[in-house]
């Protein structure tokens, strides 16, 4: 397939071979988006970030839905979107519509992405709808986006939709066979980048870029910088197929028994512990593989982007 | 066969605690744990008993019918008995329960049990197993025989989802096996990557959306074709 035109910041600076970072925002049950926005503004300030995921009810929970977090960030604090998607709430006239709508209202990138299963969330009752998968949602993207109609090839009216589009890929995935052949699919379907979930072991991030070179597509790792030891332990204990390392574990552990009581100290010498482990782990990967960029979840922890990116 | 799961006696006690007089049919087809006579004749005794504990009195009588589902079947068997009793609490699974109501119109049949699934019997391991969602496309032929509607808890046709864990489904716990997986490994087995990777576009979930109804052939033959042949 040809390639798709370079329509947002990101592919752009992405295609134009610049390192480059991503940040994530995470909607909640919440009515008032000023924390989100507070945070995009944070990460605006650092002049590192190209732009920031907006997250779409992750681990099923029901939450403030991801198309107008992305489009006040983008509009308020100029940082540009990575609109999340998630096939799990909404049918393909559902999905439709709301790209039409995310379009009309100027985001440039959608993550497709099939969801964690209601069943996880807090409304677990929910019916799960899934009635296009991830790939599938790539393909009524790219037939809205290339051929400007929906997935019936009726066609869309007025100016055309200019959305590039990202799928997800999971460097932990075990067995990792079947993961790779469905992100090739994808990149066929007309996926314009790549983001991975979480890594943590650099030989293991490295092997997946390496899998991940012949799809010629941008890549960028998923890191997740942990705010404190209560978040560390949680993701090694509960994300399966994510294991935090052992010396990362204890220092935080360490951290927070020592400056119980001084928070001030507790956030410098978490950061410290956070630097430490993740810059020479990024720059590594800035050096020897062929990735665009790193996807750095730190959400409401923002703070760190600066002294952790002083270097790139 | 289509597996069941009684409701509570609560439930079942209050759809028919305004009659005094029931007939509880149990069914001898599919059903699975079976459903037949003696599971009628234990709920009516609870039924009995729980009429009782509230000081009233409650008549039955117990039979079973070789298969609910079948309208003929149904008739034959029930008609006999159904003018004495002011209600019918059925066994079976959901089909039995409406065809019973259809069949007899003047009479209310209420659910004794709620209907799960259509399930296979996997008797080494003890448990029956969805296996299929009649979703009236089927894949089996390009997924190795493992089903993705019925295995996969988000229904993708295009799976694995990042909620695999080492063959494991993120629904569940990770306790059961991720469909996909199953898949892609059945496809290797047999060199048949290429159908996994294949893309599947989205599906016609016409074929899948209720009401579904399926003409039922009474008669065949090839007489009129002999008989233009002749001429
Ligand atoms: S794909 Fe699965 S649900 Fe559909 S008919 Fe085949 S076995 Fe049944
Ligand atoms: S883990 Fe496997 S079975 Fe479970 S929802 Fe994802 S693809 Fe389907």
């Amino acid at each position: 397939m040809t390639k798709r035109p370079a329509y947002s910041n990101l592919v752009k600076t992405m295609r134009e071979g610049k390192f480059l970072f991503t940040g994530e925002l995470e909607p909640r049950k919440m009515t008032d988006l000023s924390s989100i926005l507070h945070s995009a503004e944070k990460m605006k300030k650092t002049g590192k970030i190209t732009a920031a995921n907006v997250t779409d009810g992750p681990q099923g929970d029901a939450y403030t839905c991801s198309m107008v977090p992305s489009y006040l960030v983008q509009e308020k604090v100029g940082l540009e979107a990575i609109w999340q998607m998630t096939v799990r709430d909404r049918n393909r006239i559902a999905l439709f519509g709301d790209i039409l709508g995310g379009a009309i209202l100027g985001l440039k990138n959608l993550l497709a992405l099939t969801g964690d299963h209601s069943a996880l969330g807090d409304n677990k009752n929910a019916r799960p709808v899934y009635d296009l998968d991830s790939t599938q949602l790539i393909d009524l993207v790219s037939k809205m986006v290339d051929d400007g109609t929906d997935l019936e090839g009726n066609e869309i009216e007025g100016d055309k939709i200019e959305i590039n589009v990202g799928c997800a890929a999971n460097p932990n995935s075990n067995p990792r066979g079947p993961e790779i052949l469905k992100v090739g699919r994808k990149v066929r379907l007309g996926a314009d980048f790549i983001q991975t979930q979480t890594a943590f072991d650099i030989d293991d991030a490295k092997d997946f870029l390496k899998e991940l070179e012949q799809f010629n597509v941008p890549v960028l790792l998923g890191l997740f910088p942990l705010k404190n030891y209560g978040i560390a332990s949680y993701f090694d204990e509960y994300i399966p197929g994510v294991s935090v390392p052992k010396d990362l574990l204890s220092a935080l552990k360490k951290a927070k028994k020592e400056y119980k009581e001084d928070k001030k100290k507790r956030n410098e010498v978490i950061d410290k512990i956070n630097i430490e482990f993740f810059e020479p782990f990024i720059m590594e990967i800035k050096k020897t593989t062929k990735a665009a960029g790193i996807h750095c979840m730190a959400v409401h922890y923002e703070r760190l982007f600066e002294p952790l990116l002083k270097n790139f | 066969m289509i597996i069941t799961q009684q409701k509570d006696i609560e439930e079942i006690y209050d759809m028919i605690k305004s009659y005094s007089k029931i007939l509880i049919v149990g069914c001898d087809g599919c059903c699975q744990p079976p459903r037949s006579i003696n599971e009628a004749k234990v709920l009516a005794q609870m039924l009995e008993l729980k009429a009782r504990s509230e000081g009233k009195e409650l008549k039955w009588k117990a039979i079973t019918v070789l298969r609910q589902c079948d309208d003929r079947i149904a008739a034959t068997t029930v008609r006999p008995f159904i003018e004495h009793y002011d209600a019918i609490v059925s066994l079976s699974c959901g089909l039995g329960v409406v065809m019973m109501n259809k069949v007899f119109e003047n009479i209310l049949t209420y659910p004794a049990q709620n209907s799960l699934f259509g399930g296979a019997e996997n008797n080494a391991e003890n448990y029956f197993a969805e296996y299929c969602e009649t979703c009236g496309e089927c894949l089996l032929g390009v997924t190795g025989g493992v089903c993705p509607m019925a295995g996969c808890a988000k229904n993708l046709s295009n799976g694995p989802c990042g909620g695999t864990v080492g063959g494991k489904c993120e629904v569940g716990g990770y306790t059961h096996d991720c469909a996909w997986v199953k898949i892609w490994d059945r496809l290797r087995k047999f060199n048949r990557l290429d159908l996994f990777n294949k893309y599947r576009p989205p599906r016609n979930y016409r074929k899948w959306s209720s009401p579904r109804f399926a003409e039922i052939n009474k008669t065949y033959t090839n007489e009129e074709e002999t008989m233009e042949e002749e001429k």
